[in-house]
């Protein structure tokens, strides 16, 4: 049998952390480590800290805390560009419950919220209030501590685009994802960032792709070269889902679509 | 390691139990309530057949930790007939042959319950949406959508 605690903060959860002590929002990755049996924890944690739940503006940009579910993202106006990127996560029940911040724990081939996040340059706010960036972050996050939102910029319209493949419709695990943020200032790009879900042990952001896109036009022309290195320094896995082949073969196709998604047919 | 107890309401019935450490509310309703109606399937998220209410909206039984149920209002099959007949979801999927082993059937009549409330009158497309974390191994899932549909023009109608 488990021990469960139940903290006010989430600064007394973090205190209460040890040794086989495994901390749970939602519940959808530690509940299924609870019901196999032999997990490697002894103990749950969990808070009933409001703060958790909070969406609010922060100057110029915007903290989602770490217990705000699918489902609120998706309803929230101000969270708009992150909808398409919490509907791709499970269906409606495991929507109502997995939470932003155990997103950006869960494993591979799942995250595709932390995919979105990662394009999306937001900062992940610690318990202590300290902030790292998503990339740093998730290198990390085997070793880190508990998770009090993120912290991000909403993108200038039309400039974010997310897209799941997957075998299922509408709903399925993903082959993999993909999450682009592509400022055009002056009609060419300039600091795209390319993340993807899946071609990873995390969300990694494809950065040889992001440096051949630097001035480049949303046209076939003008993507060919980001395409043609759009997999490298990923690393897929072969699963249940997909080989780590077909996911590389299939990555440039679909960046491609993403990349031209709504620009004009040359 | 002692029992830890729990209340809630349980199909508009307040309920207490005691409830094991990581216990999940699938196995506190299915032993410690005897509400039999939400099914074990997966146990990881998956198949959906432990489907109920959690304060209207969907939940999966079987990942939610038992103390996080406390005060909140659970909704079950068992709940869904309140009177002498079935409730209409229930009669459409007899009727519609929506159900072949059942063992889904439970998990998908909640899904479509949560939906009906929210939307009385929803597209095609939003009941597919709706069930689409519920795996169905038998039907093929159109007679589901249909019963589904079938269910909410009759309940509109009563409405009406």
């Amino acid at each position: 049998m488990l021990s469960v605690e139940t903290h006010p903060t989430l600064a007394d959860a973090a205190r209460a952390m040890g040794d086989r002590r495994r901390y749970m929002g939602g519940g959808t990755l530690v509940m299924r480590d609870a019901n196999y049996g032999a997990p490697a924890f002894d103990a749950i944690l969990r808070t009933t800290d409001p703060a958790l739940g909070e969406v609010r503006r922060e100057g110029d940009g915007l903290f989602v805390g770490a217990g705000v579910t699918m489902a609120r993202i998706m309803a929230a106006p101000e969270l708009s560009f992150l909808a398409p990127a919490a509907r791709a996560v499970g269906g409606p029940a495991v929507r109502n419950m997995a939470t932003l911040g155990g997103n950006l724990f869960a494993p591979a081939p799942y995250g595709d919220l932390a995919t979105a996040l990662l394009a999306l340059d937001a900062r992940v706010r610690m318990v202590d209030g300290g902030e790292q960036d998503m990339e740093r972050f998730l290198a990390g996050r085997d070793r880190t501590g508990l998770v009090a939102g993120v912290s991000l910029t909403p993108p200038e319209r039309d400039a974010f685009r997310f897209l799941k493949v997957s075998r299922v419709k509408p709903k399925g695990v993903s082959v993999l994802s993909i999450a682009a943020c592509l400022p055009r200032p002056a009609g060419r790009l300039a600091g795209a960032r390319i993340a993807f879900g899946a071609m990873g042990p995390t969300p990694l952001r494809a950065k040889r792709a992001e440096a051949a896109l630097e001035g480049a036009r949303l046209d076939a022309e003008g993507i060919a070269p980001a395409l043609a290195v759009a997999a490298e320094g990923l690393a897929p896995a072969d699963d249940a889902i997909a080989s780590a082949w077909y996911r590389r073969e299939v990555a440039p196709v679909h960046l491609g679509r993403l990349l031209l998604e709504g620009e004009p047919a040359q | 390691m002692s029992k830890t107890p729990v209340t809630f309401t349980h199909n508009g019935a307040e309920t207490a139990v005691f409830v094991d450490g990581g216990a999940n509310l699938l196995d506190v309703l299915r032993r410690g309530v005897g509400d039999l109606s939400p099914k074990y399937g997966c146990g990881q998220g998956t198949c959906g057949a432990c489907t109920v209410l959690i304060d209207g909206a969907p939940h999966l039984a079987c990942l939610v930790l038992a103390e996080a149920a406390a005060g909140r209002r659970i909704e079950t099959t068992a709940g869904l007939q309140t009177g002498p007949e079935p409730h209409p979801l229930q009669r459409h999927f007899m009727e519609g042959f929506a159900a072949q082993c059942g063992y889904c059937t439970p998990g998908m009549l909640m899904a479509a319950k949560a939906l009906l409330d929210a939307s009385p009158n929803p597209s095609r497309e939003q009941v597919i949406e709706a069930i689409s974390g519920n795996l169905c191994r038998c039907t093929g899932y159109e007679p589901i959508v249909d019963a589904i549909l079938a269910a909410a023009a009759e309940m509109r109608g009563r409405v009406a």
